[in-house]
């Protein structure tokens, strides 16, 4: 009967509820036999499934170094693909990525209140450890989302250079960006902005799955489109490839420019040689090169400029600062409506001036990263044109070590491998294929030219 | 005198750049690796809702990238009243007859079930596989009740997701990172500072200034049926 009357009186009891600590209902006493349960606690998964993520990520890594510089076998890249497909992609969902760890290296590194879980700055080093050594073998055969996009090419077009040069900026703006914002506790935009993670979870809201759909449709004609043009890890892989101790190559021994390989990337990676063509004007050449050095300094204190400009409206995005934004906001105009973040904030009586404080500590990171950033980025614009004004002398067809993703698709269009000798059938695809390229006359004039000239000279350091 | 004949460099200009890319960029990666590996906890984090600050806000229920979301009301049953009358149950304008119709609950979902135990006390328990972490059952709880019903993660659905966007939304900043070794924050009765026994820990600060009011308003009706003549069946 207690509850009841409790209630009945609870008109002149409720008003003390303003206080809110002391009234309350008193402990039951059972007089059955009665235990009372306790709540129930389901564990996170083991610290050891952790480890052995780690261990297969490096298993799978040096079956696909292997694969792709020591066998060169394009079928066998391509089931470790599927591999990494199932396991780090929808078995594991996706999460935690190499991709995103950078995210996490660089909260670790800026914000004290954080540390890495060592699993996931291993997550981060391997791949580029790999890298350095071997080349992109993650991209082809580990990587998750590089997997699911390299599943719906059906038919890569060509895109002209100055597109996809111009496209090439944009990982550098991702990941400098990401490190910005991960950085100062703004958020971890690679995650939020994964366009295959909806997949691999087999959920998602709406935005997610259009985005997801949105890239691989485009990938079933523009090969790889996410790897090529958006992943901010691939900016840190080139650079390891650009100077990696090993590297896939399209023949195993000697380059005899049979040309069949020119069709076989789809990302066209393959650089052709240049020992036919002509010459520029030396002087010319110096001179566009001395004024692209001039610019840098410009360039990189412009670029460094829209960083800071760029600054403010970034620091939005930031919770801290939002909030601030929006309690100064309402404090200059009454009218406006309270919003459900400013409502908590007042009630739960935090202190403005350390509101104000930690918005204006952000702003300040952001406004000093602004201008790394943009430094940074017109640093890598200006190293772009000096790359396209210098050119070396190449006389076998190569790969583009710092993009290409080492997939092996190349090596089987390559009659100097004696294991791919069998492709080579009259009436088989790839010899259909090699047969069929555009100007079959060009490459003749260049062996000709070479012919009379004698031995090309060596690359002039 | 013999000339001397130059011989051809060991290594070249350019492959003594590139080996020295090479060492130089490794260096790097090195340092970057060990600087954040230094100083790294050993193990993964989870996430998981501090009760005291939590505004029961219900978007837990709408932003988990899980659905039906991680986030599941828990019921601590020691601090529990075990009221026929559950604020967190019935709806303030619940029949009189005290049913577990669906217009009586509070909950959408039916996830609370209500068990007799013995006069006059009833036990509430939470079915999981319904709650969707809405925190409607929370909020009359901890105003007027024990606050024995709150909010936390369940790490056998939670996907442990790098950047929680729950946590992110959060309003009053109660999401936090907890070693995968302690990943609950439950409520205890001792950790209750004027405990006598009675009740639990509960923020009640944000819930007085935002719903106190209209709670009570909302409330009175089912005060007057509960002072009606008709007595409760106890179902």
């Amino acid at each position: 009967m207690l509850p009841l009357l409790l209630v009945a009186l609870a008109p002149f009891w409720m008003s003390l509820f303003a206080l809110g600590d002391e009234m309350n209902f008193p402990q039951p006493e059972f007089t059955s036999k009665y235990t009372f349960p306790l709540t129930t606690v389901p564990v996170p998964t083991s610290e050891i499934r952790e480890w052995i993520d780690v261990a297969i990520l490096l298993v799978v890594l040096s079956l696909a170094s292997w694969l792709a510089v020591k066998k060169r076998s394009r079928r066998g890249l391509f089931w470790v693909m599927i591999f990494s497909l199932l396991y780090f992609g929808f078995i594991k969902q996706g999460c935690v990525c190499p991709i995103g760890s950078i995210q996490n290296v660089a909260l670790g590194i800026f914000d004290t209140n954080y540390a890495v879980p060592i699993t996931v700055t291993i997550f981060f080093v391997l791949p580029l450890l790999f890298a350095l050594l071997f080349g992109r073998v993650f991209c082809a055969s580990v990587c998750a989302l590089g997997a699911i996009q390299d599943l719906v090419v059906v038919k890569p077009i060509q895109l002209p250079k100055k597109l996809t040069m111009a496209l090439s900026m944009i990982p550098y703006v991702y990941i400098g960006t990401s490190i910005l914002f991960a950085a100062t506790g703004t958020g971890f935009i690679i995650c939020r902005y994964d366009p295959f993670i909806g997949f691999f979870r087999l959920n998602g809201n709406s935005p997610y799955l259009y985005l997801g759909a949105g890239f691989l449709l485009t990938g079933m004609f523009i090969a790889r489109p996410y790897c090529r043009f958006f992943c901010p890890y691939g900016v840190l892989l080139g650079v390891m490839s650009r100077f990696s101790w090993k590297h896939l190559t399209i023949t195993p021994s000697e380059c005899i420019d049979c040309r069949l390989c020119e069709v076989s990337c789809p990302f066209d990676y393959i650089s052709k040689p240049n020992t036919g063509l002509k010459r520029e004007d030396r002087h010319m050449g110096v001179r566009r090169l001395s004024y692209l050095f001039l610019m840098m300094p410009v360039i990189i204190a412009l670029g460094g400029w829209i960083g800071h400009r760029m600054s403010v409206p970034m620091s939005r995005y930031n919770n801290t600062v939002y909030l601030a934004e929006q309690v100064v906001a309402e404090k200059l105009n009454p009218n406006l409506e309270e919003t459900l973040e400013t409502k908590t904030y007042r009630a739960m009586g935090l202190s403005e001036s350390d509101l104000m404080a930690g918005a204006e500590k952000v702003r300040r990171q952001m406004n000093f990263g602004g201008w790394i950033l943009g430094g940074f980025l017109g640093f890598v614009f200006s190293l772009k044109l000096i790359g396209l004004s210098v050119t070396r002398t190449q006389k076998d067809y190569e790969v583009i070590k710092p993009s290409c993703f080492s997939c092996g698709r190349c090596c089987s269009y390559c009659p100097s491998d004696e294991m791919h000798r069998p492709n080579f059938i009259p009436g088989s695809k790839p010899y259909i294929e090699a047969l069929s390229l555009k100007d079959p006359n060009a490459g003749k004039e260049g062996q000709l030219a070479e012919k009379k000239e004698g031995k090309s000279e060596p690359a002039k350091v | 005198m013999a000339e001397l004949v130059k011989q051809p460099p060991r290594i070249t200009r350019f492959t003594f750049l590139r080996k020295g890319m090479r060492a130089f960029v490794g260096l790097i990666l090195g340092a970057i690796g060990g600087w954040s590996a230094f100083g790294a906890r050993r193990r993964n984090t989870v996430w998981q809702i501090d009760p005291m600050k939590c505004v029961q806000c219900e978007h837990c229920s709408t932003a988990c990238v899980v659905s039906p979301s991680a986030v599941k009301c828990v019921q601590s049953y020691s601090i529990c009243g075990y009221c026929l009358l559950c604020f967190g149950y019935f709806q303030p304008d619940a029949d009189a007859s005290l049913t577990s119709a669906a217009e009586n609950q509070l909950c959408p979902t039916d996830a609370i079930e209500r068990v007799f135990v013995e006069d006059p006390y009833w036990k509430y328990n939470i079915r999981e596989d319904r709650c969707i972490g809405c925190a409607k059952c929370i909020q009359p709880c901890e105003m007027f009740g024990n606050a024995s019903f709150y909010l936390q993660v369940r790490h056998d659905i939670c996907v442990n997701c790098n950047n929680c966007s729950i946590a992110m939304q959060c309003p009053s900043g109660a999401w936090e990172r907890r070693p995968a070794s302690d990943p609950y924050m439950l409520k205890h009765k001792q950790d209750y500072p004027l405990n006598k026994g009675q009740g639990g820990p509960r923020n009640t600060r944000p819930i007085n200034a935002l719903n106190a009011a209209q709670l009570e308003i909302e409330l009175a009706p089912k005060i007057e049926l509960a002072l009606a003549p008709p007595s409760f069946t106890s179902k």
